[in-house]
């Protein structure tokens, strides 16, 4: 699993211009991404984890700006120079959204709409995108994909566009495919479907961002975790690690709030009270701690810095320790 | 045994597709099937399925604002039914709803004060303004928002707090039953653990019922004592949330299980269920078991005979012709 990085981010910054002042909804983030692994990027709304990628990727909505470096096989994407972002956006590099109604043109047949991926960029002729078309079809393991080529979106149920919608994001064989939100609108038993499709792309050796709020469903697929909080990284480690034992009292908290069949049947969940800090707000100190139960007066007062050791990288004054300790 | 609220019988909910052929016979689709349901006051039931089993259908049938092809409907011991407007009000005004698009449900051009205002003066009539104003301010805070909060628009909230004045709206008139139709299914992990525990809460402080609609069992397992799981418009198995979770009988139920995420990489299980996602509502036209073509248990029983559902001990009801022969577990991990 473990590759060098395909893709990276260095301070990766994203700010929003509005009338009133400017957001900044991702703060000098920086990661990789290594071949064949799946990071998992986990957040709640607003933390960030979406504009992290649009924004390295070029894609921001009128009056967002990025900063910083992100690097695709070595190509610098957020260069002066437009040439190395479109080579790679769309082939090399591939993404699916939550609603797959909005990646799938509603007039067109499937199979027109796969095929012209590789058609349109004159990589295949039309046989041969045909053959790859009933090929990922395959893949994302869509019963009878023969006939789904002749079928409209509107004729697929949410699941079922979602897996069309993939199958079209590993048309061109992509290096990386980054998934945001992909499981959001589904049903508990469309969603487990759509896990194992990313879980055989990842499996066939494609890279794969998952972008959730949910910690519930990365722990089937993901390798690593990466988790935001207010535009920043506030912990980073492999699955099991973070899972086993969660160093940011954040992530703890995340991890509770998953409601689960594993327990006993208690009657509360453990949410997390408060809200995050508004979009625009600057705090001196952590982020989180205005929410946090074990925050202390440095916590208020200067921001914690992203900590690495081994494998594992955590942002706070008083981390929790392996045994499940609070200090 | 406390007061019986809700008591359905036999509700069936039919919608006519469209006809191939102009003078060809009309079909039409069953999206609710004889389903019996009792809600007592203060209990908390749970109706399970994936999309398209009919479970929102009933939901409004229930609540009358689709009129049924068949069934009776009965509200504290009278029935109730879209041909009569009196024992509707009746009933409107003890029974609230909230619904998954915490947004769209709120009017963009109200604020969130006026929005409950409006159901309070709508369900317990004119109020002088002061008490009123306390009313709303009390019943802001008790779903857990800023009541100064109360003087802005749906937009300028958050996901999560626009569904805590949903509810707020939704119990300002002190409902008896509250349904929440995948009132939390919207919302981020975090802010939905939030709303489950103030529905619990609310509901043990104000006696209020539950009727709490969802496709995700675990969050049912945590605020219900009842659950009836749908599949195709019906039934297919019902008992007490401790029964269910423990000992489920019907293999769909164990699909459903098996689906929900398992936050513990340690001890994945891969659960992808068989194939067929979806309900495919045309493909049970025969008289099999409606969920045959998903089942990993099926053999020619299930294909020639419709299950029906019956008790398997204990009050715990399932259709499976095949119910005593499924291998033990997997319940509760």
């Amino acid at each position: 699993m473990v590759g060098d990085a395909l893709f990276s981010l260095r301070d990766l910054s994203v700010e929003f211009a509005t009338p009133r002042a400017t957001v900044r909804a991702v703060r000098e983030v920086s990661l990789d991404v290594r071949r064949g692994e799946c990071l998992a990027v986990v957040g709640e709304s607003g933390s960030g984890k979406s504009q992290l990628f649009l924004g390295s990727l070029g894609l921001l909505a009128a009056g967002g700006t990025a900063r910083g470096s992100a690097r695709f096989d070595g190509h610098e994407l957020l260069g002066p120079d437009p040439a190395p972002r479109r080579a790679v956006l769309g082939t090399r590099l591939a993404l699916v959204f939550q609603d797959p109604m909005n990646a799938l043109t509603p007039h067109i047949a499937i199979g027109r709409q796969l095929a012209e991926v590789v058609v349109d960029r004159g990589r295949l002729d039309a046989a041969a995108a045909r053959a790859r078309s009933l090929e990922v079809l395959r893949a994302v393991r869509l019963p009878d994909p023969e006939a789904r080529l002749r079928q409209y979106p509107h004729e697929l149920s949410g699941g079922q566009r979602q897996r069309v919608a993939i199958a079209m994001a590993l048309m061109t064989e992509p290096e990386l495919l980054v998934a945001d939100e992909p499981t959001t609108a589904l049903d508990v038993t469309v969603q487990a479907q759509v896990i194992e499709v990313l879980r055989v792309a990842r499996d066939r050796g494609v890279a794969v961002v998952l972008i959730t709020h949910d910690l519930g469903v990365v722990a089937g697929i993901a390798d690593r975790v990466a988790v935001m909080y207010a535009g920043r990284i506030v912990e980073s480690a492999p699955v099991r690690e973070l899972f086993a034992a969660p160093a940011h009292p954040y992530t703890a908290a995340l991890l509770a709030s998953v409601p689960r069949l594993d327990t006993p049947a208690v009657r509360r969940l453990s949410g997390i009270e408060g809200q995050p800090p508004p979009p625009g707000a600057e705090l001196p100190g952590c982020a989180f701690a205005p929410r946090c139960a074990t925050a202390f007066d440095q916590c208020r007062a200067s921001l914690p810095v992203l900590q690495a050791d081994a494998a594992r990288s955590v942002a706070c004054h008083a981390p929790r320790h392996a045994d499940g300790a609070v200090p | 045994m406390s007061e019986l609220l809700l008591r359905v019988r036999g509700l069936t909910v039919q919608f006519p597709m469209r006809r191939v052929r102009l003078a060809g016979p009309r079909g039409w689709l069953t999206a609710v099937d004889s389903v019996d349901l009792e809600v007592a006051a203060g209990r908390a039931v749970g109706i399970v399925g994936e999309s398209g089993c009919g479970k929102s259908t009933l939901a409004r049938a229930i609540l009358a604002l689709v009129a049924p092809q068949a069934g009776t409907v009965e509200w504290r011991g009278q029935p109730v039914g879209l041909d009569d407007p009196v024992g509707l009000r009746r009933m409107r005004r003890e029974v609230q709803v909230v619904f998954q698009d915490p947004v769209g449900s709120l009017d963009p051009r109200m604020t969130i004060a006026e929005s409950v205002a409006e159901a309070l003066a709508a369900l317990a009539g004119k109020q002088a303004r002061a008490a009123q104003a306390a009313r709303i301010a009390e019943t802001l805070a008790e779903v857990g928002l800023d009541p100064a909060l109360g003087a802005r628009y749906p937009h300028e909230l958050s996901g999560g707090q626009c569904q805590r004045a949903a509810i707020a709206r939704a119990i300002v008139a002190r409902p008896r039953l509250l349904v929440c139709d995948e009132a939390v299914s919207a919302l981020d992990v975090s802010v939905q653990a939030q709303i489950v525990n103030l529905l619990a809460d609310l509901r043990q402080r104000h006696d209020m019922a539950l009727l709490f609609i969802s496709h995700n069992l675990a969050v049912v397992r945590h605020l219900c004592d009842e659950v009836a799981v749908l599949y195709l418009g019906r039934v297919v198995e019902q008992a007490t949330s401790a029964a269910i979770f423990a000992a489920p009988r019907h293999p769909y139920t164990r699909a459903l299980l098996a689906a929900v995420p398992h936050p513990d990489p340690a001890t994945l299980v891969p659960g992808a269920p068989a194939e067929s996602p979806t309900a495919d509502v045309t493909a049970v036209a025969g008289g099999g078991c409606p969920y045959g073509p998903r089942c990993v248990h099926v053999e020619a029983t299930c294909r020639d005979r419709r299950p029906r559902l019956e008790d398997t001990g204990a009050g715990h009801l399932a259709a499976c012709h095949r119910w005593r022969a499924l291998p033990p577990g997997p319940g509760t991990r």
